[in-house]
This record gives C-alpha cells, sequence and structure tokens, in this order.
C-alpha cells in the first residue's frame, strides 16, 4: 500500500482539563475508513486535530506528507462538522456558491456537488427550511467542491434514512475508487460492515485496526458490535 | 489576503441581510423615523435643539447598529461551525474581517444617505458643511461598530449575552459622547474618559459639520474613528483562532 494519507504519532489533546487524546497513533490509508467508537470518546477531537481545528498538546499529526492545518492542505482537504455548518439563511445553491468562491472552485463543481448529494431539486430552497437530513447533505455537499484528496465526515449519516444511508455509502466508495481517501466516523456500528477499514476507538485510543472482516475474526464474534463489545469487556484478546 | 475571498464573505453577508426583510427595513427605516421624531419632539421649542441633537444621533445609528447586527452574525458563525469551517480554508483572517466591513460599511452609507436626506432635506437639518462628508463619518463609524462587534462576540457564548454587550460598551459612550454635556464642560476624569472613547470623536465630527465646518476638524476626528476601527479589527483577527480549545 502506497504511503499513508494521514500518520498520527502519539498525539496528546487535553479540552477541558480533560486528556480527551491520550497519545493516539494511527494511519489512514486511501478507500473508506470508520472511525467508529461510543459517544464521547474522542471521533470529533480526533477529527479536528486531522483538519488543524484542534489545539494539540503534543504529538505529531501529518496529511498529505505535510503538518496538519497547513495552507497548502486548506484547498485538499475536505471537512465535515458534526452538526451542520451551512448558512440557514442562504439557499443551498447560494450557500454552495459562496464557499465555492472562497476556495476558488467554478460553479460546474458546485453543480456536481449538489447533484452528488441528491439535492438538485431542492436547490433554490433555504436551508433553514429542510429537513435535518437535507442540510447535512448541504454540509456535505460543502466538503465536496473542488475534490479533495482527503474528506473528513463527522457522522454524516446521523439521522438518516436507510435508502439515503445506503446511497450516501456508495457516494464516498465512489470518491474514494477516484483515489481519495475518506474518513467516516460513527458511534452506529453497524455502519462498520460498510467500510474498507475499520478503526475503532474507545476513551481516546484506538483499540482495533483492519478490516471489518479481519476485526471480526481475531475475536470470533459474528459482527463489529460484538467484537467491540469483546474488545471492551471479554477476556483479553484485545490487540 | 484575496480580493476575491473578501468579496465573497461581503457578498454573501448582504445576501443574508437582503434576505431577511425585517433587519433590513429596522436599518434603513428606523434612523429615519427617530430623527423624524427627534424633529417633532424639539418642534415648537426655542433654540436650535434639533441642529444640536441630530447630528449626534447620525453619529449613532451607524455605530450602535452594526455594533448589535454584526456581534450577532459573528456569534452565529462561530457557534454554528462556518468559522470553523472557512478558517480550514483557504480564507484568511483579514478576509474574513474585511469582507465583514465592506458588507457593513456599504449598508452604513446606504442607512446614512437615507437619514442624511431625511433629516437635511425633509427636516432642515442646517448642514454648513458638505454633506457627503456626513456619509463619510457615518461609514467610518459603521466599520468602527462592525469591528467592535466582532471583538466582543468572541467574548460571547449565545446570542443573549452578545446583546447584553451592548450596554455595557455602548451606552457608557453614548452617555459621555458630548451630547448631554458638552466635552470640555464635564468633570474632569469623565472628559479624560470620554477622550478614550470612540463614539466621542464621530460625534465631533458630525456636530463639526453642523456647526462651523472646519473640515480640518471633521478630518482628524474621523482619523481617529478610523484608528480605533483598525486597532478593534486588529484585536478582533486575534480572537480568530483556526486552532480552538
Ligand atoms: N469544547 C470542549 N471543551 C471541553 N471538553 C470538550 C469539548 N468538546 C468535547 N469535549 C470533551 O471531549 C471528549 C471527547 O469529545 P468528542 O466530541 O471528541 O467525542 P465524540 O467521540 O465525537 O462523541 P460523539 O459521538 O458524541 O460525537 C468528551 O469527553 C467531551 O466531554
Ligand atoms: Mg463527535
Amino acid at each position: 500500500m502506497s504511503a499513508p494519507v494521514v500518520a498520527v504519532r502519539d498525539l496528546v489533546v487535553v479540552r477541558g482539563g480533560v486528556e480527551v487524546l491520550p497519545g493516539i497513533s494511527l494511519d489512514v490509508a486511501p478507500g473508506v475508513t470508520g472511525l467508529l467508537g461510543p459517544s464521547g470518546c474522542g471521533k470529533t477531537t480526533l477529527m479536528r486535530a486531522l483538519v488543524g481545528a484542534q489545539r494539540v498538546r503534543s504529538g505529531t499529526v501529518e496529511v498529505l506528507g505535510e503538518p496538519a492545518g497547513s495552507a497548502g492542505l486548506r484547498t485538499r482537504v475536505g471537512y465535515v462538522t458534526q452538526a451542520a455548518s451551512v448558512y440557514d439563511d442562504l439557499t443551498v445553491a447560494e450557500n454552495l456558491a459562496f464557499f465555492a468562491r472562497v476556495l476558488g472552485v467554478d460553479r460546474a463543481s458546485a453543480e456536481e456537488a449538489v447533484a452528488a448529494v441528491g439535492l438538485h431539486d431542492t436547490r433554490e430552497k433555504v436551508v433553514g427550511r429542510l429537513s435535518g437530513g437535507q442540510r447535512s447533505r448541504v454540509s456535505l455537499a460543502v466538503a465536496l467542491l473542488g475534490s479533495p484528496d482527503l474528506l473528513v465526515l463527522d457522522e454524516p449519516t446521523v439521522g438518516l434514512d436507510p435508502v439515503l444511508r445506503r446511497d450516501l455509502w456508495a457516494l464516498f466508495h465512489r470518491i474514494a475508487d477516484g483515489g481519495a481517501a475518506v474518513l467516516v466516523s460513527s458511534h452506529v456500528m453497524d455502519e462498520a460492515e460498510r467500510c474498507d477499514r475499520l478503526l475503532l476507538m474507545r476513551e481516546g485510543r484506538i483499540i482495533a485496526d483492519g478490516a471489518p472482516e479481519e476485526i471480526r475474526r481475531s475475536t470470533g464474534a459474528r459482527d463489529v458490535e460484538e467484537a467491540f463489545l469483546r474488545l471492551v469487556e471479554g477476556p483479553g484478546d484485545a490487540a | 489576503m484575496s480580493a476575491r475571498v473578501t468579496l465573497a464573505v461581503a457578498g454573501r453577508v448582504l445576501r443574508q441581510v437582503r434576505r431577511d426583510h425585517r433587519t433590513l427595513a429596522m436599518l434603513l427605516v428606523v434612523p429615519c423615523v427617530l430623527m423624524s421624531l427627534l424633529w417633532w419632539m424639539f418642534d415648537g421649542l426655542p433654540g436650535a435643539m434639533f441642529d444640536r441633537f441630530g447630528p449626534a444621533l447620525l453619529a449613532m445609528f451607524p455605530f450602535i447598529v452594526m455594533f448589535l447586527v454584526t456581534s450577532v452574525t459573528t456569534l452565529r458563525e462561530r457557534s454554528s461551525g462556518t468559522l470553523e469551517r472557512l478558517l480550514a480554508m483557504p480564507m484568511g483572517k483579514l478576509d474574513f474581517l474585511l469582507g465583514y466591513a465592506l458588507a457593513f460599511g456599504l449598508l452604513a452609507a446606504l442607512q446614512s444617505a437615507l437619514a442624511v436626506a431625511v433629516s437635511v432635506g425633509l427636516l432642515g437639518l442646517d448642514v454648513n458643511g458638505p454633506v457627503w462628508l456626513l456619509g463619510v463619518v457615518a461609514v467610518v463609524d459603521a466599520v468602527l461598530g462592525t469591528a467592535l462587534g466582532l471583538l466582543v462576540s468572541a467574548f460571547a457564548t449565545t446570542e443573549f449575552q452578545a446583546v447584553q454587550f451592548m450596554p455595557a460598551f455602548v451606552l457608557p459612550q453614548i452617555l459621555l459622547c458630548g451630547l448631554f454635556v458638552p466635552r470640555d464642560a464635564m468633570p474632569d476624569v469623565l472628559g479624560a474618559v470620554s477622550d478614550l472613547l470612540p463614539l466621542s470623536y464621530a460625534v465631533d465630527a458630525m456636530q463639526e459639520l453642523v456647526g462651523r465646518a472646519d473640515q480640518g476638524e471633521v478630518w482628524r476626528s474621523v482619523g481617529v474613528v478610523a484608528g480605533f476601527a483598525v486597532v478593534s479589527l486588529a484585536l478582533g483577527a486575534a480572537t480568530l483562532r483556526r486552532r480552538t480549545p
């Protein structure tokens, strides 16, 4: 496999006086990688560190060969925050047009991004009047602008219906097939099977790392949820 | 810094305001109504009271309104995650700040054009200096309000708190700007404090234009207000952090 897209080494992050990430190390390769773990385990914190939004205490975070947050990365990394970060008082098209101008991306690319998330028919609607799922797809469309080499998606499928979820996962795989790396977080374990690779996280640490099938096999579990529980509670076979 | 990004921000802010009809109406109509009210109140009283209070009011509108609007909008940007997203994009802090300053400066120009037209054209406010200079003072004043609004939004976590900064930051300036008591007639301590507050200079500039109309004096006051605006923008830039805890 080629050099990792993301390389995190001994990353320590302290938030509100608590060591949220007490020295985490991991790699993210091209393909769709799932970052799975219970609520509060530090997924958002880790993702913020990857895009250079998180103040870190020590350790290194390298993205596409540069330190995270470098100026050169700002057009190459797409980031979807957990809450839809778009303007509620603008229409879908206006939101996309604004972010496209900031990124220096042409309008055609904005149209493409809207179509990719299936919002073509709602493009003239004001975002504040869309459903929660539609809003988060607008936010996702913004991250797709300019075809970034790394997409960091913080729980992009929460609150979506099964059909949409399936479609979005298909989209993530299409993007990955185009050569980009996609890192998707979720606290819903049943999304695990849709990933090429998984990072299972708990209390700021990676407790398992590998293909879903690999993780299942090594723990002898039927599904990833059970594997996670065995890793946490089971007879010390975590590795 | 990039002109493209600055203009994108300014364009977006103006679009947001334009979509919000109520805010737009408040921005443009309320100053005209208040000027008329002031004129009506003093109508029939001896002395040129409207000429004394009118200019100060013209200096206050852009400052107060832009302070409020900016502190709430930028607080929204901070809490909704759009600021975090923008700063992860190729957006300089100055692009963001100047984009806002540009948008609200333009709005202020429109606002004061209307308020001045009503005051001078309809209500007979006597202006000895050039009328366009009133507009310049108003715009610089609005940029100051915008800059201070940006700055205080960093210290508020809710919109409710942001609005509370208005009495804390703005009311003292209104009291000490020379509207109620001429600045040189105040107790020494208050006079000194008044010398440190930007709104005093904005009011000075407006009153000078209406009174003796020494243009050098006007530009000097405008310069002081602009200086305050630049310092506030610089402090505001320091509160925009790409990395947050
Ligand atoms: N702004 C903050 N200030 C202080 N502590 C914070 C802050 N944000 C998060 N934390 C703490 O950091 C820890 C990790 O939070 P984080 O948001 O990274 O979790 P998460 O895995 O993304 O959870 P979820 O699945 O609920 O989104 C939590 O214990 C949380 O209380
Ligand atoms: Mg989270």
